[in-house]
């Protein structure tokens, strides 16, 4: 053991942890490894530190090798005591804290310093560079302050920093010197499209902005800038660019430029120490983004272990999301002799669209708002192909350029990419790698990710690779990833959006499509119903009511039918019924010629036809004769179904009836996820069928039984029981507490069936069961809620609100108007 | 001289809801739906989606689009297209806004009436 050479890298992030992996990966018994880190912690992700200021994920998220990874390669990891000196005739390193190490090969991954521009107060407390953890840290700790933040730098890094505070509830001003946002990734109109979307998210950006001085007493408090405008700030994040760190390399002698200098092997000029990564200058070349680092890497690790292959330099992409807008580009594009720019605009979707070409190959591009054919231009743009005979077409994209205009389908096109196409720009995996992985048994998102890596980063290839997943798999890829985003218009969860909703204390649509960065301006057709529901779910009491976020159903309170009429149908409390309601319904159903009148499935009468300027009328009739809302149309509690329990059956052994009535009376006019239906059969031959219901009561002659999760439909499912308990009273309560866990907990249009069998029945019993504290609570908020909730609609509508829902605007007669 | 107006007078603007819609009768024709987007832009359809001639007037307007009621197409504000995957077109009614009125094409929201 102890005889095998000694290699100790300096630097625990990226690079010198891939070039690691890529050393194991290749002899995992070459060397006896030790790894220094400055942080105190183990490697971890840094380009997706703005995902972690945003909220969006969680340190632990983050973290690329746990200490497990360094324990079972036998690495010894010395975190939080960088090397301060390297002594190269010694061959040893010494830490801060003065041990001395002996090496046999050293590798250099000291990554990048960020630049702070040298204004006075720079040094004031308050400032924080945008780099590590602990910057991150720094800016959340403001954050919780509310306040305003000041963001110097509008690249990449400073308008992420600046997502994520605005995100964290601060007003935030980006101050930018040169006149484009990005200038280094955007031409002139994407970075003006950028800057209008930001700015209609809240941020303010000034563009042109020279920083002359930071200013406070103690701690800092404004950013003067050069023309004398002052801006307000609570804290101040410097993002204006990183350095290659070379002090180490400085002072030990090695060759150093901008960066430290290599040979194509990574080798620095002394044969026994490599460099790699952010810290190192190739061919007059230093890289500051993630796929570089990688190449890096592996040219190391073949250097040093295996065959040398070389680093033959790399040609960058961009591709981001900043602030939830799709950003790309790659190559050159500032133009210049023979280069002609072919351009697309669609202010409409907010696309535009360049590739730059030059003797017909393209050599740069940019894309703003649609960024799918990225890597398709990219990957043309490496291996410089020839473009004259899809010139045409080149800017429609790949889909149209190379399969004529109808051919959009996305498994065409990744099947048209060459087996060298770059994939996972972050970690350097091409097609023909995933596709490798793939056929090595990886079947699913997941295990590509931990397979070959693609999409392991940044994610902003998810669809790319799950394209070659159903190409490579066909129909047996699932395709379903375990937490998908609500909808196009956002990359967050339902759950993040609830998450959202209750921190940020949202209590409006627009209020939670500005806050979470929206794509599109007013949603979409499914976004809305369900924020419209987790905003009056989150806050009963002060929730405003939006018709125009309902589905028809819920908005006009009938259910719609093929022929644009609506049916009616009436509450019948526990499906009981009398001579009077009876007589009103009969009624209706002549006054309104309704055409047919049917008994449901869940023991009501169902009236159909009703024209929609007849609805209010309709219900002012019924209303009449004592009934209310059915809400036989709703994501809401429809019927209690029940039997005739004791009073009437022979088998009977609790009052059925009775219990299916006050359970009725208690959850009418609640709101939920989806549908939620409710029965209650007095004996255990369960005539009302309470075992494909949503909450199912089986009176048994010891009490009830409480069954949860069923459903007919398309996937029929029977229920699980809860629990059993002996008292009315009980039922009704463990019926309220379930309720409501389902209304805070599941997905909006999830019923209970899929949201048990996802959450684990387990997890309901001890929230409803187990937990009796929890359960009041759940049962005190669900009858608060119902407080504001059991308000008949249909009385409402009847007394003229929302009178326009029903009412044509005018009525147009040819003749009259010809003859008028 | 009434009959050679170019535009019929169908009601004032605010009668209509942000992200709403109201319907327009026509004696003998093709009932219209009227559409109000987020920031004020109004366009009139026919008041059928082309693929089973659900009310478009009932969906939910989002941006320039109606998601249609009855079976979530989604149909084009400006151009009556459907969108996505879908194939059909429902047809246009000109419109415009003059003092607050809103004016719609007469030729074509009398199109087929008798």
């Amino acid at each position: 053991m102890t005889d095998k050479p000694h290699l100790i890298v300096i630097g625990n992030g990226m690079a010198g942890c891939r070039a690691v992996e890529e050393i194991l990966a290749r002899d995992p018994a070459r060397y006896r490894i030790t790894i220094f880190g400055a942080e105190p912690r183990v490697n971890y992700n840094r380009i997706m530190l703005s995902p972690v200021l945003a909220g969006e994920k969680s340190f632990e998220e983050i973290v690329i090798n746990g200490q497990d990874w360094y324990d079972a390669n036998g690495i010894a990891l010395v975190s939080g005591d960088p090397v301060v000196a390297i002594d190269r005739s010694a061959k040893t390193v010494t830490a801060r804290s003065g041990n001395v190490t002996p090496y046999d090969k050293l590798m250099i991954a000291t990554g990048s310093d960020p630049f702070i521009i040298p204004v006075p107060g720079k040094d004031l407390p308050g400032v924080v560079t945008f780099r590590d953890l602990d910057d991150v840290d720094k800016m959340l700790t403001a954050a919780k302050l509310g306040g305003n933040a000041v963001v110097i730098g509008g690249g990449l890094l400073g308008l992420e920093a600046a997502h994520g505070l605005a995100l964290r509830g601060m007003q935030v001003t980006v101050l930018h010197l040169m006149p484009t946002l990005m200038e280094r990734q955007l031409d002139e109109a994407a970075g003006w499209l950028l800057k209008t979307a930001l700015e209609a998210r809240g941020q303010t950006i000034i563009t042109g902005a020279d920083t002359a001085e930071i200013l406070g007493n103690g701690k800092v408090e404004a950013v003067r800038l050069k023309d004398g405008r002052e801006i307000p700030a609570d804290i101040v994040v410097m993002a204006v660019g990183i350095r290659p760190s070379t002090g180490l390399a400085r002072d030990a002698g090695l060759a150093v430029g901008r960066g430290i200098q290599v040979d194509d092997h990574m080798v620095t000029s002394d044969p026994d120490i490599l460099a790699v990564g952010e810290c190192v200058e190739h061919n007059g070349m230093v890289y500051g983004l993630v796929a570089p680092l990688f190449e890096m890497g592996r040219a190391l690790a073949d250097g040093l272990v295996a065959q040398p292959t070389g680093y033959p330099g790399s040609v960058t992409s961009t591709k981001l999301k900043v602030a939830g807008l799709d950003v790309f580009s790659a190559g050159d594009f500032s133009g210049g002799e023979g280069c002609e720019d072919i351009v697309l605009r669609d202010a409409t979707r907010g696309v535009y669209k360049r590739v730059i070409v030059k003797e017909d190959k393209i050599v740069g591009a940019v894309l703003y708002g649609d960024t799918a054919d990225g890597n398709w231009y990219f990957d043309m743009l490496r291996r410089g192909e020839d473009i004259a005979d899809i010139r045409d077409a080149l800017i429609f994209g790949q889909a149209f350029a190379s399969g004529g205009g109808a051919s959009a389908n996305p498994i065409d096109a990744v099947a048209a990419l060459s087996d060298d196409a770059e994939i996972c720009g972050c970690n350097g995996v091409n097609k023909g790698k995933v596709m490798a992985c793939i056929g090595g048994g990886a079947h699913t998102l997941d295990a590509v990710r931990s397979g070959c890596k693609a999409s392991a980063s940044c994610g902003s290839c998810t669809g790319l690779v799950e394209n070659l997943l159903a190409l490579a798999l066909g129909d047996e890829f699932a395709g379903e990833r375990d937490n998908k985003p609500m909808c196009k218009c956002t990359s967050f969860t339902h759950e993040d959006v609830r998450a959202a909703i209750r921190e940020k204390a949202l209590k409006e649509i627009p209020a939670v499509m500005q806050a979470l960065s929206w794509s599109t301006p007013d949603g979409c057709s499914s976004c809305r119903p369900a924020l419209n529901y987790y905003l009056l779910c989150a806050w009963p009491a002060e929730h405003q009511e939006d018709p125009q976020s309902r589905f028809v159903n819920e908005r006009m309170h009938a259910n719609i039918q093929k022929d644009g009429t609506y049916s009616v149908v009436p509450r019948m409390w526990g499906g009981l019924t009398n001579p009077r309601e009876l007589r009103a319904i009969a009624d209706v159903v002549e006054k309104y010629h309704a055409p047919m009148v049917k008994v449901t499935g869940g023991q009501r009468l169902d009236i159909f036809g009703i024209r929609k300027e007849d609805l209010p009328a309709v219900w002012a009739d019924l209303n009449a004769a004592g009934m209310v809302s059915g809400h036989a149309y709703g994501k809401a509690l429809r019927t209690v179904k029940t039997c005739v329990g004791s009073e009437w059956c022979r088998f009977g052994t609790q009052d059925s009836t009775g219990l299916g009535v006050k359970i009725e009376h208690m959850t009418w006019g609640s709101w939920m996820p989806h549908k939620f239906k409710i029965a209650v059969s007095g004996c255990p031959r369960n005539c009302a069928e309470a075992t494909i219901k949503d909450f199912g009561v089986i009176c048994v002659d010891s009490g009830y039984e409480l069954h949860i999760g069923g459903n007919g439909g398309i996937h029929l499912r029977g229920t699980d029981l809860l629990c059993k308990v002996s008292t009315e009273q009980e039922a009704m309560d463990y019926c309220a507490a379930f309720i409501q866990l389902y209304r805070e907990e599941a997905r909006y249009l999830d019923r209970t069936a899929p949201w048990v069998e996802r959450v684990g029945l387990d997890y309901v019993k001890q929230r409803i069961v187990e937990d009796a504290a929890g359960r009041e609570a759940l049962r005190a908020r669900f009858l608060y809620a119902q407080s504001f909730l059991q308000v008949d609609p249909w009385a409402e509508r009847a007394a003229g609100k929302e009178a326009h829902l029903h009412q044509h605007l005018a009525e147009i007669r040819p003749f009259a108007v010809v003859g008028g | 001289m009434p009959h050679t107006a170019l535009w019929l007078d169908v009601g004032p603007v605010e009668q209509l809801p942000a992200l709403g819609a109201r319907t327009l009768p026509v004696q003998g024709g093709q009932e219209i739906a009227i559409f109000r987007t987020a920031n004020g832009d109004v366009y009139a359809l026919q008041n059928k989606c082309p693929h089973k001639q659900g009310p478009l007037s009932q969906g939910i307007v989002h941006d320039t689009t109606v998601t249609c009621p009855l079976h979530n197409w989604r149909i084009s504000l400006i151009s009556g297209q459907a969108l996505g995957d879908d194939e059909g077109c429902v047809p246009t009614i000109p419109v415009k806004i003059d003092g607050g009125r809103i004016l719609i094409g007469r030729k074509e929201a009398l199109a087929g009436a008798a």
